[in-house]
């Protein structure tokens, strides 16, 4: 009903238009310089970074790169700066933006590959090596067996900061990642504190110290938020960084 | 070899087990540690500075309460020393740890402001804040305890304010008054933040409760401390045909 009353005003062109200033860059291709590229599109209803980008793609510029999985803010590849501002481009609706302007970056503190592409992959993947992301126990689990129960609060707890898809914005957030290009960030200490709370998990602080009790760790956070007030998944970061930080410091 | 284990550290990045230092968390202790001791400090400092509002007696009463006056016969300006000492000492301390903290080359600089300027974040600001106003006091804060070491004996309303107007002391004084307010303000906060004091059944809404909290607190501060400051300069003004002339109750 409402998509065909829609359908009808977009006929009659009411729709407005919005410019879409993207980062133009091709680190690749030494004959590239890097520049500012301007779209003028229709905005439709409901449209999403994600439908303009692909919108621009398919009908003004098949040049443009862009990195898009899940379109629904679960997988964490459309990361980058709107505005200013790191956001999932998937979550981000044009119509937020008053004047219709919207400028596009790609992440920094990535890889860059080109235009909007960066490269969070290989990154959160070298993360997760540097603070063992995984269960550490001596036990063999027996897989044929029936699991420990463990208490639902606890697993609400470990689901919850299971959330994070690796979007990489609580980074581009973050004025010592920015400054300091070892640091693990939010997405690192966020993961150290889900197996510190996690009973499967083995590790004592002892062994988590090992992990991120220096400069790139946990020590190396000035608690300026970046990451808690951009966090796209809204993850306890604030309060389980110092939840780490009161553990490490206490070694 | 007397120093093998820090060799093993320069080597390997590890103690002689095979296990990583332990300093940096003295470290970030301590760097807290000393922020909130010169937080406190601050807090009375202002609060015992702005005596002068109630009038010259009451600020000289005071003076001689921190000279030892009740137990010691007419005061003893070496406490004061010794206590701009201590503070002085935390306040170095403080200050060579937080530096650690400091945009260090050119690339930091430009990428840290680049990305804060885009950002608009308003705590990634307030860190800006945090640092210039530390950069300045390190200058500021080091005249203001050098002098009180080694004049303790001119503090009073008189020769405060000779000092603040006669001897051109305002500018600093009104500067490092800024800063140190403000700085104290961020600190107290970021200490809330980053160990998690406040943070209750609902940390969101404390952590806005508390910025809400110390902003007021802030506002109260520098009022307090220009108006003080006012009156110094008003009284050095009225007082600069006497100068040198110090206060005594007598002629009151
Ligand atoms: C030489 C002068 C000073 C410098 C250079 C300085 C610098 C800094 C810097 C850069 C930080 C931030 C550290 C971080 O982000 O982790 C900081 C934190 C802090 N400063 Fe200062 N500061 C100075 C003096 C003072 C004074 C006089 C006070 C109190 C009156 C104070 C109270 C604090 C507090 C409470 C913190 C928070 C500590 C923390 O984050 O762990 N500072 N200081
Ligand atoms: S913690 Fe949040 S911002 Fe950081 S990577 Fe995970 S989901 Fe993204
Ligand atoms: S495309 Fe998966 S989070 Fe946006």
């Amino acid at each position: 009903m409402i998509d065909q009353e829609n359908q009808e005003v977009s006929n009659e062109e009411e729709f407005r238009k919005i410019e879409i200033t993207v980062f133009r860059y091709n680190p690749q291709n030494s004959n590239t310089k890097p520049e500012y590229q301007t779209y003028t599109l229709e905005e439709t209803p409901g449209m999403t970074l994600y439908i303009a980008l692909i919108k621009i793609w398919s009908t003004m510029d098949h040049n443009i790169s862009f990195d898009f999985v899940c379109r629904a803010g679960i997988c964490g590849s459309c990361s980058m700066v709107v505005n200013g501002k790191p956001r999932l481009a998937c979550k981000t609706r044009t119509s937020e933006f008053e004047d219709g302007k919207i400028t596009l970056l790609p992440l920094p503190t990535f890889k860059h590959i080109k235009d909007l592409s960066v490269d969070t992959g290989n990154w959160m993947n070298a993360m997760s090596k540097k603070v063992e992301s995984w269960i550490h126990a001596k036990e063999e689990t027996d897989i044929t067996a029936i699991e420990k129960p463990v208490e639902p609060d606890v697993a609400q707890a470990v689901f919850e900061l299971d959330r994070c898809i690796e979007c990489g914005i609580c980074l581009a957030a973050c004025s010592t990642k920015i400054m300091k290009e070892d640091f693990v960030g939010a997405v690192g200490l966020n993961r150290t504190a889900r197996f510190a709370i996690d009973p499967h998990d083995e590790r004592s602080d002892e062994d988590f110290y090992e992990l991120i009790g220096d400069d790139n760790g946990v020590f190396g956070c000035m608690s300026l938020m970046g990451c808690e007030d951009h966090c796209p998944k809204d993850l306890p970061l604030q309060t389980k960084i110092a939840y780490m930080r009161r553990k490490m410091v206490k070694m | 070899m007397p120093q093998q284990d820090s060799t093993v550290e320069l080597l390997t990045g590890k103690d002689s087990v095979g296990k990583k230092s332990k300093i940096p968390a003295r470290l970030d202790l301590l760097q807290s540690a000393t922020g909130l001791i010169l937080s406190f400090f601050i807090i009375f400092h202002i609060v015992f500075e702005s005596s002068i509002l109630f009038g010259k007696a009451a600020m000289y009463r005071l003076t001689k309460i921190f000279e030892g006056e009740p137990f010691i016969e007419g005061g003893e300006p070496l406490i004061i020393s010794a206590l701009a000492f201590g503070i002085f000492v935390i306040f170095i301390f403080h200050a060579l740890l937080a530096m650690r903290k400091f945009p260090s080359s050119y690339k930091e600089y430009q990428r840290y402001r680049t990305q804060s300027k885009m950002l608009k974040h308003s705590d990634t600001n307030l860190w800006f804040i945090q640092i210039t106003t530390g950069f300045v006091m390190m200058f500021l804060g080091s005249i203001h305890l050098y002098t009180m070491m080694t004049q303790p004996e001119n503090i009073g309303p008189y020769a405060s304010s000779d000092r603040i107007y006669s001897d051109i002391a305002w500018p600093m004084y009104l500067i490092l008054l800024i800063s140190v307010v403000l700085h104290t303000g961020v600190g107290v906060y970021r200490l809330i933040i980053k160990w998690g004091w406040f943070d209750g059944s609902n940390p969101r809404a404390n952590r806005i409760r508390s910025k809400k909290i110390i902003q007021a607190v802030v506002v109260v501060y520098l009022v307090l401390g220009l108006l003080s400051l006012g009156t110094y300069m008003k009284i050095g003004y009225d007082h600069q045909e006497e100068y040198g002339n110090r206060y005594s109750e007598v002629h009151k």
